[in-house]
């Protein structure tokens, strides 16, 4: 089977330059990442055209025994996984970061894009027979509105109505216009289901999906049989995906090293070097729009000072922080959450630098700063080492941060949102327009910063609404300058999504949305021998 | 024999005490850890609203001792109830890590105890020798080192130096008995070496007790061989203490193998409890601690059978 290896490096300006100096240089020009969000550190296997057959076995670094198959739940990469294999939306993101029709066949937006006429694709069957009509659509978004446990709930709130136009077409009303509203429809929660007497059965594990629910043991396996129907004729590739929950990074790394199983997911960082010298094996990772943060309460004191604000966001080494918390397996963030990938992330905001001028600056003005950091491993791996770190950082600047570690157990419902100032991490949204009134609009359920700040709710109305790119871009710049210069937030990395595979795994182009090919790795790649 | 069924008897009654007494401090314990099911499933998730409709949904709205008796009124009729997360029926969830746990235990205490019987006895029999000494630094710097150190060394040098075994053990329905004790062979061993030294210094400290007694001189003085002495003469009566810590160390082999399951991503019932308690699903954390302390209380109870039967004097207590 004929095979080409790509560089392991990437080229820029015909310069070969080393992973890490391209991060370096990358940053200082204010480009991090490069634009298809890919970076390849082992030689990739690109094999020349797919091929069918195989059983795909991945080791998957989540999982649990109370996982459950209803999408009201999906809380975990897993699950994520799961819900790909057996499941289908209205729309997918693809490897540039577009969304793309995937059981929709098209749609189209009216009215300043506050009515969503969304075409079906026709004859596509679900694995118990049914064929996909407009019921099965509204039944499957209705599962999230109204009185529902689940977290698409918030997301869906705009939705005023929806109303089938024959079998194929649903048309959604929005409370106010949303360019963006696609992207929403397709959250991965919005897994579109068969229905029954206007409902569906959301545990029957029934689906569209590249794959057929053959297996399901909570916190075990998983083990899909190819759907012989699938509507996607070239994807899908083996025969059958069969996932292991292996939690342990030791345990995955094994498993990968004796080829229990073809690929792995969530490489541990501190052996990642290592574990490419093997041979046979392939590390490869990509910029996605994962970012860690430390949010601060703008409603308690001292956060409440902006100048509190500036004097930790300028004290702070983010190099130091990729460089020994990630391993340089990231790139640094401008304390907004806008990632490189994102369509309209601002490549000219200036790179916030570790200032310790600016720093004391912003600090005398507060009147001296002396703050508490709530940090937990639970945050993000790490979490604790880089709080140290921050600590080691500030101090330079005569800034008091005392580093209190936390219980890994409960962090979300006891420190996260309730301690002054905390760690967190944020798988990041598609969207620009997303991301922002999760947490960051007044009075958003996950504003983790509770800031509230009217220039800029009123600029994500604006942009929302706005169908123009570029007036759309130039809100969002303006947006994540406000951020970043007044927001609770510090963002000091986007962390990369680090996996790895047996040599006879391949792929085309790799989507950066989630890890792994945006979670969608069993449809999209395939064993080239 | 009436008599050991009379203490069979009161024992067993003793013991559905001690596991209402653990079902009340687990129930209550769990609650009182911060969250419940309905914040750990959503996690980030989570707002007010959400989390609101959750609980109904579960029955978490109930106050505590509600659901305890609940609970307790269907452990009584012999029904565990349903796991709060997924629906499932809580046997059904724990049948098949309850046989795989069991499966790797028994796997294990088949290699185990009669290895450490016979290092034992032979180590009792040529104490003192190079062989006796070689015998203890060995199994004591097996247990000396914690499992999961134990069980990476293995994998490193079975598993991905050697390539004789897998590197982790995960093993489904499908697999014959050969397949299934092939893939477990590497748990197995790990935990075996873990154990052997307890039992192994065990038997031999009880053993050599007894070389010294009066009525083992005379057998020495009869002229019988010393492994004879040693098999028909001093076993018999050294067996009571032997039993005793086998009985605990198989009590160890089903409740305590969580680390060596996760490190060989064997679906036991270790993982089961750490996960039902990591995500409060107060059920399952609840049928768990049953078995468990039913398998302590089964074990020692048999242990103390074997040790009365062994010595009747015990059978008649001051």
């Amino acid at each position: 089977m004929k095979k080409t290896q790509i560089n392991n490096k990437p080229l820029i300006l015909g310069r070969q330059v080393s992973r890490r100096d391209f991060i370096r240089g990358s940053a200082a020009l204010g480009i991090a990442g490069t634009t298809a969000g890919l970076l390849t550190m082992s030689g990739s296997a690109f094999a020349a055209t797919p091929h069918r057959g195989g059983r795909l076995r991945a080791g998957i670094a989540h999982g649990s025994t109370t996982d459950s198959l209803d999408p009201a739940t999906y809380e975990n990469g897993f699950m994520s996984n799961v819900n790909y294999s057996i499941q289908n939306h209205l729309g997918e993101v693809d490897s540039t970061g577009a969304m793309v029709p995937e059981l929709a066949e098209s749609w189209e937006a009216t009215n300043g894009a506050q009515t969503w006429v969304v075409n079906l694709r026709q004859g596509v069957e679900f694995s118990n027979g049914k064929t996909l009509d407009a019921d099965d659509v509204i039944a499957s978004f209705q599962h999230h509105m109204g009185e529902t446990k689940s977290p698409a709930k918030s997301l869906l709130e705009q939705v005023t109505s929806m109303r089938k136009d024959g079998n194929n077409r649903v048309i959604f009303e929005l409370s106010g216009g949303n360019a963006d509203f696609m992207f929403v429809a397709s959250d991965y929660h919005v897994a579109i289901k068969p229905s029954k007497d206007g409902k569906i059965d959301p545990t029957d594990g029934v689906g569209t999906g590249p794959y057929t629910l053959s297996e399901f043991e909570p916190g075990v396996r998983f083990l899909g049989k190819r759907n012989a129907n699938y509507f996607k004729s070239d994807r899908a590739w083996f025969d059958e995906f069969e996932m292991l929950s292996i939690v342990d990074p030791t345990a995955r790394t094994n498993a990968l090293a004796t080829v229990e199983v073809d690929t792995i997911d969530r490489v541990d960082l501190k052996t990642a070097h290592l574990l490419a010298r093997k041979q046979g094996i392939n590390v490869e990772e990509t910029t996605g729009t994962k970012h860690y943060t430390f949010p601060m309460r703008t409603d308690t004191a001292p956060f409440d000072d902006n100048n509190v604000r500036l004097a930790l966001k300028y004290a702070l080494k983010r190099e130091e922080l990729v460089e020994k918390v990630l391993y340089g397996h990231g790139t640094i963030g401008n304390d907004h959450p806008i990632a490189p990938i994102n369509q309209f992330h601002a490549a000219t905001l200036p790179q916030r630098q570790y200032d310790l001028d600016k720093a004391r600056f912003y600090a005398k003005k507060a009147g001296g700063v002396k703050v508490q950091l709530s940090a937990a491993d639970a945050a993000f791996p790490g979490a604790v080492d880089a709080a140290v770190l921050y600590q080691e950082h500030a101090a330079a600047a005569g800034i008091e941060i005392e580093v209190i570690r936390e219980p890994n157990d409960g962090y979300w419902s006891n420190v996260w949102m309730n301690k002054p100032w905390g760690a967190c991490y944020w798988g990041g949204r598609p969207t620009e327009d997303w991301m922002f009134s999760t947490a960051y609009m007044g009075g958003a359920s996950w504003n983790d910063t509770f800031w509230q700040h009217d220039r800029f709710d009123e600029l994500l109305l604006l942009g929302r609404a706005e169908t123009n790119q570029d007036t759309r871009r130039s809100i969002y710049y303006e947006m994540q300058q406000i951020v970043s210069d007044e927001g609770g937030v510090v963002v000091p990395m986007f962390a990369n999504y680090v996996f790895a595979s047996v040599e006879k795994v391949s792929h085309g182009a790799l989507a950066g949305n989630w890890d792994m090919d945006g979670n969608k790795f069993f449809e999209r790649w395939w064993f080239a021998f | 024999m009436q008599h050991i069924l009379k203490i069979i008897a009161q024992r067993l009654a003793l013991g559905l005490l001690t596991l209402f007494a653990i079902s009340l401090i687990i129930t209550f314990g769990v609650e009182l850890l911060p969250g419940d099911l309905a914040q750990a499933i959503l996690g980030q998730g989570a707002t007010p609203e959400t989390v609101r409709v959750f609980r109904l949904e579960l029955g978490l709205d109930k106050p505590p001792y509600l659901r305890y008796l609940d609970w307790l009124g269907g452990m009584a009729t012999g029904d565990m109830g349903v796991s709060l997360s997924n629906k499932r029926q809580i046997s059904e969830l724990i049948g098949m890590r309850l046989s795989n746990t069991l499966f790797l235990g028994g796997f294990a205490a088949l290699i185990a105890i009669p290895l450490a019987l016979t290092l034992g006895i032979l180590a009792a029999l040529y104490r003192n020798s190079l062989f006796d000494r070689t015998i203890n630094t060995v199994t004591i710097t097996s247990i000396s080192f914690p499992e999961f150190f134990i069980a990476y060394v293995l994998i490193l040098f079975f598993a991905i130096n050697l390539g004789w075994f897998p590197g982790i053990s995960n093993i489904s329905s499908e697999l014959s008995l050969g397949d299934r004790l092939y893939r477990t062979l590497l748990p197995a061993a790990t935990l075996t070496l873990v154990c052997v030294a307890h039992m192994m210094r065990m038997t031999r400290a009880s053993i050599i007790n007894l070389l010294a007694s009066p009525y083992i001189e005379m057998a020495r003085l009869k002229g019988i061989k010393p492994m004879r002495i040693i098999m028909r003469h001093a076993l018999p009566n050294a067996l009571a203490p032997i039993v005793n810590v086998i009985a605990l160390n198989l009590a160890y082999l089903v409740v305590g193998v969580v680390i060596v399951e996760v490190v060989f991503v064997y679906p036991g019932l270790g993982q089961l409890l750490v996960d039902s308690v990591s995500k409060r699903d107060v059920p399952v954390v609840q049928a768990c601690s049953m078995i468990f302390a039913s398998v302590y209380i089964l074990l020692n109870l048999f242990a103390d059978i074997v040790s009365i039967i062994t010595n009747p004097r015990l059978l008649y207590p001051r």
